[in-house]
């Protein structure tokens, strides 16, 4: 909404000149790339107004930590004492909480209620605080909203069977019965009417002096409305959503629809009524989103939540309809009115609307549970999911099934996909996992009846008929054998309902299919010939009313006509986005897809992005000439490059997706700008990698691929143990693991993996006590331009995406950096690279090995570019474009500070799973810091991803022997500095042998021996928990797992790698938090 | 699989969409309008100012929850309109041929069938409402597969508020107070607004001479088609306003009262039918979200010094009502009693009943 309203006076907005944003720190489950998003949308809008901004976010890989975003930038935990310092220096007048997630929100209102606001004289922009407290805190709430006779959900604490049966007559039956004070839900359970009741309640009343009665919501639906009002008490909704999944799986968790489709229009507006309702009595000024649960037989609903703030919804919402929440709430938030604001899509009408869609949005999670130990797959009311996808199509049927796809883990759409195996499905059905909606086709497969999943999964019937339409269309597809056959009416109706190529290859070539893209490419070819192409609509927020010159873009089946003209004089780049964010992939990937797309446009060129990840900046229609939301499969990329044709497509910003897709594209005779297919095909292919460095005699950890397991003993009888072990097909659990012994490699290769001649193993020798060191780099027709080495602190076995990361390096010799720089150029040439790159190497007395090559960017180019202030992806893409660069000459050396990348868990919200670091990755997201030296820079770091400084007393179980000696230095200084070390009895023992007292604490296998670790954590006598695994013996792993688990669930910091533990202790014993300069980025 | 009839909408300008058929399969003809309304398809089609149009919603699945019942609830329909469908036919990207919702007794797709209305799916109707938008309003005829062709019908030149009008005075509610609706073609809703807040409404015809009767506020309607056919009213409009008692119109309603204060009303290209028109209250920072369904509006530009514009389009600038500067005569362009639509100025029969 980027021009004022001409024709009316505009109201007078606040007068504030500089203002401070609160960034939402390092991704996390729960808080993710939405808040890069919401933050990014606020500075445009504050620049716009020539506000000054001051931003404080530790999160280096966000879009809204770059240049040309906030004034000033602050790599800083936000936290209320840093946050509070930054104020003192920078004395902004306004502050703006409501961008950052929660992490922003707690921070915000810890501040007000310290009175820091008040002291500095900030002002609270948007939404007062007090008004997000009433929506915080769940009594006020509750209370807030009685006033206005808005009912939520809440229970009846009753002590008699008399007292239990008015309360549930007055909540009215289905009720929840639960014992108070029990443990495990002991005694609850539903009843439908008063006999139930009854029972339920005596029994309950046995555990327990008090029940709670609370009304029983199973099965209601889940809608949420994003509601916008501002100081003037003007309100609009600009969406609402439905969740596919019934109340009783978090939002984050469902599959959501926009608009809502269930909904009568008397449902819709009588919600939507109450939401402008609440969002006035509560007094917000910006945004807001109303949860609520509706009753599907009824008009009965109850308010589950209002969240005071942009979120995970408000994100969705926008990029759902092309509102840019976001930004309005921050004009809002500076005083205006919404009639003063334009609709940024037609430029000519108000944003004080609400916008009606002319498709359907389609929301999927996306989980990894598959990356961790031990974690439980069941989803529920807690949120586990890492990433989402957002598709959007013009039936209901096209949105499911693109959105299947993106969300990239090997699935076709809802039907075509390798047959899941479902012990029970009634119980699948039931008992929702990750994997349900698969569940739900192969139900369907099966013959169950709609009335049969809906009874089993309450999920309405509506959305379980249209993907009935799907399962319906397939059994017609399987009734012909051959392109030939296939009626062209079926195939334009299958592509409608969202069948790829590929599916509809499977079902009519059946066993015959062969090569899976071979086929795929038969179909496309046939449909061409036949006619059956899709179109291009726009997303103009008003279903076709007004004009609107939108570059927001979908390709659908359902339409005739394109929108949009193409221009066909190769003047545009095409540059191919992320995708879902997940574990090893995301919101770096979307910054360097940012920075590519700005390159583009800068150097003259049309730019056009692809991309379905909501939570993302690249996916903003003002960063590109032309936004495709829409699949990164290879079939849609191909409708959209034939369409296009452009003069060239980037695959090397957006991180693994699109590099998978080089080879085929390049078959299609797609330009490739920069480094060619065959060269990542030749990094990718790991035996053409490994022959490649060979012949260039370089030195890399030796492997096999191997098909059978008296091959992998003969091998690891040349290597010796521990060796890294890659299987390529995995039953469960990670994908891969380091085994130290024969008991461990069988135990991984039995129960997690398969091996053989279809499944091969790949094992490699693993390198002990070896430094880990990226080189990420620059060139140009195979010589480098630019580059970056940086070293993990972590030996290796932790992956890279996991690890530490000090850059410039401190420790390393100057003999391994001159190897690893020739190295780097020798493979840079030899793959005649141009474009960016990442090489990860080992490195042990000066001996170098190469274990990784990829050729683009890498999860730490913003990293990297950040500290040494130049931005590797702009130089990247100018090469790519094919314009000469200079090499460039600063090097790190000339830092006279250090940045360090520490990453963000996210274990306490995967219950049950075992926080402990290995081979792969399970970090969720970063942060980024820069200090005059390691210890700074490092304790900065660390406080960012939520390690606390301890302040009394610390539990150490330290490994073994060689993990126990190198961190010996550490226990002395924890010591010195007085803190009271409790010990298990290995690391006791050896720290009494070395002279340290410490106090012995017993593992939960040692039962009857005091004091018990546990009992410690629970009793909060313990501050920080280092807990560094000696091996994967079963007894280890259990007590470790146990003590490890405990830590996070008691919210008491973890550190489970001995370096790392090392080099936090030395920072936080030889400087205190106020010795922690207040710099901002341009000041170093 | 479902074996179904081809349809296609064919255009005055000779452009064809080639559909399939959900509901009657027969053929039809009248003008061809959009509405970018999300939900509300039972309120739509029973909407009397339809009359005549073949109705296009942008929003591309249809029927979802199926159809409401045909019940009467103190004397107007419970949950329709009016007592049938008004439209002529309705027009879908997608139809959902299984509804889900508790309310529902029937699919859409039914209750077409029943009232002989055609439905027609399968189409790009963004395409089309593009070409709406671009060319304006156009005739169109339905052709269902097997069916006769239609002549192009224009309901524009006939009196369609006479056709959809009461035809004999009818009362409902209880109150002290007593409003005069001329019924135009009234949403039930209407009906429903103003007996809810506790007064007598005695609805009558068009043409009815409502100077004859004792009342404490007059009331016109909304209406389907071109206001320079509905006169009558406005001459019995004139004689009123000659008066101090509070009068009240809504969409037709405001055409006609400013055609009484001698203000011109114009057709727009392809009019505002949707449930996001956002409007202004003249001289003020309030702002509504408004459902609106009309093809004529007023030039506000003609209204005599005596009137003035009480609230404006802020999307196009087109009025949205009128008041007289010292007299209680106002109007609105777009539909406080919503049904379909968002709610937010129901408040405005409030306003009119603290004048009574």
């Amino acid at each position: 909404m980027s021009h004022h309203n001409n024709n009316s006076e505009s109201s007078k907005p606040h007068n504030v000149k500089k203002v401070l944003l609160l960034g939402s720190g390092a991704l996390k489950i729960g808080e993710a790339g939405e808040f890069d998003y919401s933050g990014s949308q606020a500075i445009k809008a504050l620049r716009e107004e020539g506000v000054e901004t001051v931003l404080i976010n530790p999160n280096i890989a966000t879009v809204q930590t770059s240049e040309g975003f906030a004034d000033k930038i602050y790599f800083l935990p936000v936290t209320p004492y840093f946050v509070k310092r930054v104020i003192e220096k920078e004395r902004p007048d306004g502050v703006l909480l409501s961008f950052g997630g929660q992490t922003a929100l707690n921070c915000g209102v810890e501040l007000y209620q310290e009175g820091v606001f008040e002291e500095y004289g900030v002002k609270v922009l948007g939404t007062p605080v007090r008004a997000i407290m009433d929506t915080e805190d769940r009594e006020l709430f509750v209370r807030k909203l009685d006033e206005i006779g808005v009912k939520t959900i809440r229970s009846e604490a009753v002590e008699s069977i008399d007292e239990a049966v008015r309360a549930a007559e007055a909540l009215g039956y289905p009720v929840i019965v639960r014992a108070a004070y029990a443990l495990g839900g002991l005694g609850s359970g539903f009843c439908d009417n008063r006999e139930e009741l009854v029972a339920l309640t005596e029994k309950a009343l046995s555990f327990s002096p008090q029940v709670l009665v609370e009304k029983s919501l199973k099965g209601w639906k889940e809608v949420e409305y994003e509601v916008v009002r501002d100081r003037f008490d003007n309100c609009i909704t600009v969406c609402n959503m439905e969740n596919l999944d019934p109340l009783g799986i978090h939002t984050g968790e469902s599959i959501v629809v926009a608009p809502s489709q269930t909904l009568t229009n008397e449902d819709y507006h009588y919600l939507r009524k109450l939401a402008i309702n609440i969002i006035r009595h509560i007094g917000i000024v910006g945004e807001c989103n109303v949860q609520y649960a509706f009753d599907p037989e009824s008009m009965d609903y109850r308010v589950i939540e209002v969240n005071a703030r942009l979120s995970r919804s408000s994100a969705l919402a926008s990029k759902a309809t092309g509102f840019p929440l976001a930004f309005v709430a921050a004009k809002l938030g500076l005083g205006y009115g919404l009639f003063d604001l334009k609709n940024s899509v037609t430029k000519e009408t108000t944003a004080f609307f609400e916008p009606a869609l002319d498709y359907v949005v389609v929301k999927l999670p996306r989980w990894d549970l598959g990356k961790f130990h031990g974690v439980r797959r069941e989803i529920g009311s807690s949120m586990k999911s890492v990433g989402e996808v957002m598709a959007i199509g013009r039936t209901f049927e096209e949105a499911m099934q693109k959105g299947l796809r993106m969300i990239g883990q090997g699935m076709h759409g809802f039907t075509g996909n390798k047959e899941i195996k479902v012990a029970d499905i009634d119980r699948a059905l039931r008992e929702p996992t990750d994997r349900r909606i698969f569940v739900i086709a192969d139900a369907m497969q099966r013959g169950y009846s709609v009335e049969r999943i809906h009874e089993l999964t309450k999920i309405d019937r509506w959305f379980l008929y249209k993907l009935e339409n799907i399962i319906t269309t397939e059994h017609e597809l399987d009734k012909f054998n051959s392109l030939e056959e296939l009626p062209d009416e079926l195939l334009l109706l299958a592509k409608k309902q969202g069948f790829s190529d590929f599916q509809v290859a499977r079902a009519l070539f059946k066993e015959e299919m062969g090569n899976g893209a071979d086929a795929a490419l038969r179909v496309r070819a046939h449909r061409k010939e036949r006619g059956i192409v899709p179109v291009v609509k726009q997303i103009d927020t008003m279903g076709g009313e007004y004009p609107a010159q939108t570059n927001y873009l979908y390709v659908t089946y359902n339409g005739t006509t394109d929108d949009i003209e193409f221009q066909h004089d190769h003047r545009s780049i095409v540059v191919l986005g992320s995708g879902a964010y997940r574990i090893g992939s995301s919101v770096e990937f979307d910054w360097c897809s940012v920075n590519a797309l700005m390159t583009v446009k800068k150097e003259g060129w049309r730019s056009v992005m692809i991309n379905y990840n909501p939570e993302t900046v690249s996916t903003d229609y003002d960063m590109c000439d032309r936004l495709y939301f829409d699949e990164l499969t290879f079939e849609r990329v191909m409708d959209i490059l034939e369409m296009e044709q452009p003069y060239g497509t980037i695959v090397s910003v957006g991180g693994q997706i699109p590099n998978n897709l080089a080879m085929r594209l390049d078959a299609e005779g797609v330009n490739i700008l920069g480094t060619t297919a065959r060269s990542i095909d030749n990094a990718e292919d790991r035996h053409k990698f490994s022959q490649m460095l060979d012949d260039l005699g370089i030195d890399q950890p030796r492997w096999r691929e191997l098909t059978s397991m008296a091959d992998i003993n003969e091998f690891i009888g040349e290597v010796g143990f521990p060796v890294l072990v890659r299987p390529s097909y995995v039953l469960s659990g990670a994908a891969m693991n380091v085994c130290s012994n024969p008991e461990e490699l069988e135990r991984f290769l039995r129960l997690a993996a398969n091996v053989s001649k279809e499944h091969p193993v790949v094992v490699s020798e693993f390198i002990q006590g070896a430094k880990e060191i990226e080189m990420d780099a620059v060139a140009q027709d195979g010589e480098i331009k630019a580059y970056a080495i940086s070293e993990h602190i972590e030996f290796a076995g932790v992956h890279s995406g996991d690890a530490t990361i000090q850059f410039p390096p401190q420790k390393l010799y100057v003999e391994t950096m001159r190897r690893i720089k020739k190295v780097s150029g020798q493979i840079a040439a030899a793959l005649k690279i141009s474009g960016p790159f990442n090489i990860q190497f080992l490195a042990k007395n000066n001996e170098i090995k190469v274990i990784e090559c990829n050729l683009r960017a890498s999860r730490s180019f913003p990293f990297v570019s950040k500290v040494l202030k130049i931005n590797f992806i702009d130089l990247a893409t100018k090469v790519m474009l094919g314009i000469p660069v200079e090499k460039l000459h600063k090097s790190s050396f000339d830092l006279d500070y250090v940045g360090i990348k520490a990453s963000q868990f996210s274990f306490s919200r995967l219950q049950g799973s075992d926080p402990v670091l290995g081979v792969d990755m399970s970090s969720t997201g970063e942060v980024g810091c820069i200090g005059v030296d390691t210890d700074e820079a490092i304790l900065k770091a660390m406080l960012s991803v939520g390690q606390r400084i301890p302040s009394r007393s610390v539990l150490l179980s330290t490994g073994g022997a060689k993990q126990k000696a190198d961190l010996l230095h550490s226990a002395q200084k924890l010591f010195k500095h007085g803190y009271k070390i409790y010990a298990t009895p290995g690391t006791h023992r050896y720290l009494n042998d070395n002279g340290i007292p410490s106090l012995c604490a017993y593992p939960p296998s040692s039962t009857g021996q005091y004091p018990q670790a546990l009992d410690l954590l629970h009793d909060k006598e313990i501050d920080l928990v280092v807990n560094v695994p000696k091996n994967l013996t079963p007894t280890e792993l259990s007590d470790g797992y146990r003590i490890r688990r405990a830590a996070v669930d008691l919210n008491i910091p973890l550190i489970t790698n001995g370096r790392l533990a090392d080099a936090f202790i030395n920072a936080f014993t030889s400087m205190s938090l106020d010795d922690i300069e207040i710099k901002d980025w341009s000041e170093y | 699989m479902r074996q179904i009839l081809k349809a296609r909408l064919i255009l005055e300008d000779g452009t064809i969409f080639e559909g399939k058929s959900f509901g009657y399969e027969g053929s039809t003809a009248g003008e061809t309008v959009f509405n970018t309304a999300m939900t509300g398809y039972p309120e739509s089609l029973t909407d009397p100012s339809y009359e005549g149009q073949i109705l296009v919603t942008t929003y591309p699945i249809l029927g979802n929850y199926g159809v409401p019942p045909r019940r009467k609830k103190d004397d107007v329909s419970e949950y329709y309109e009016s007592d049938h469908i008004h439209a002529r036919a309705i027009i879908a990207q997608d139809y959902s041929w299984h509804h889900s919702h508790w309310q529902a007794d029937r699919s859409l797709s039914d209750w077409l069938k029943e009232e002989k209305i055609p439905g027609i799916y399968d189409i790009d109707t963004r395409a089309l409402t593009k070409l709406l938008r671009e060319r304006g309003s156009m005739l169109g005829k339905i052709v269902v597969e097997g069916a006769e062709e239609p002549e192009w019908y224009d309901p524009n030149r006939e009196n369609l508020v006479a056709k959809v009008s009461c035809k004999e005075p009818e009362v409902h509610g209880e109150g002290e107070k007593t409003v005069v609706l001329v019924d135009c073609g009234v949403k039930h809703n209407i009906i429903r607004c103003l007996t809810r807040r506790g007064v007598r409404v005695i609805r009558v015809p068009w043409d009815y001479d409502f100077n004859t009767l004792e009342y404490d506020g007059l009331f016109i309607s909304n209406g389907p088609g071109n206001p320079d056919m509905v006169d009558k009213t406005v001459e019995h409009l004139r004689v009123a306003m000659k008066g101090d008692k509070p009068i009240w119109g809504i969409c037709m309603g405001n055409q006609l009262l400013s055609k009484a204060a001698g203000a011109r009303i114009y057709k727009l290209k392809y009019g505002h039918r949707s449930h996001n028109q956002p409007v202004r209250r003249v001289g003020t920072e309030q702002c509504f979200v408004t459902s609106q369904n009309h093809g004529f509006a007023v030039d506000h530009t003609t209204l005599p010094e005596d009137w003035e514009p009480a609230f404006v389009n802020m999307n196009d600038g087109t009025n949205e009502g009128i008041r007289h500067r010292s007299k209680p005569f106002f109007s609105a362009q777009f539909h406080p009693e919503a049904s379909s639509g968002p709610k937010d100025t129901e408040f405005l029969f409030d306003e009119f009943i603290a004048r009574l």
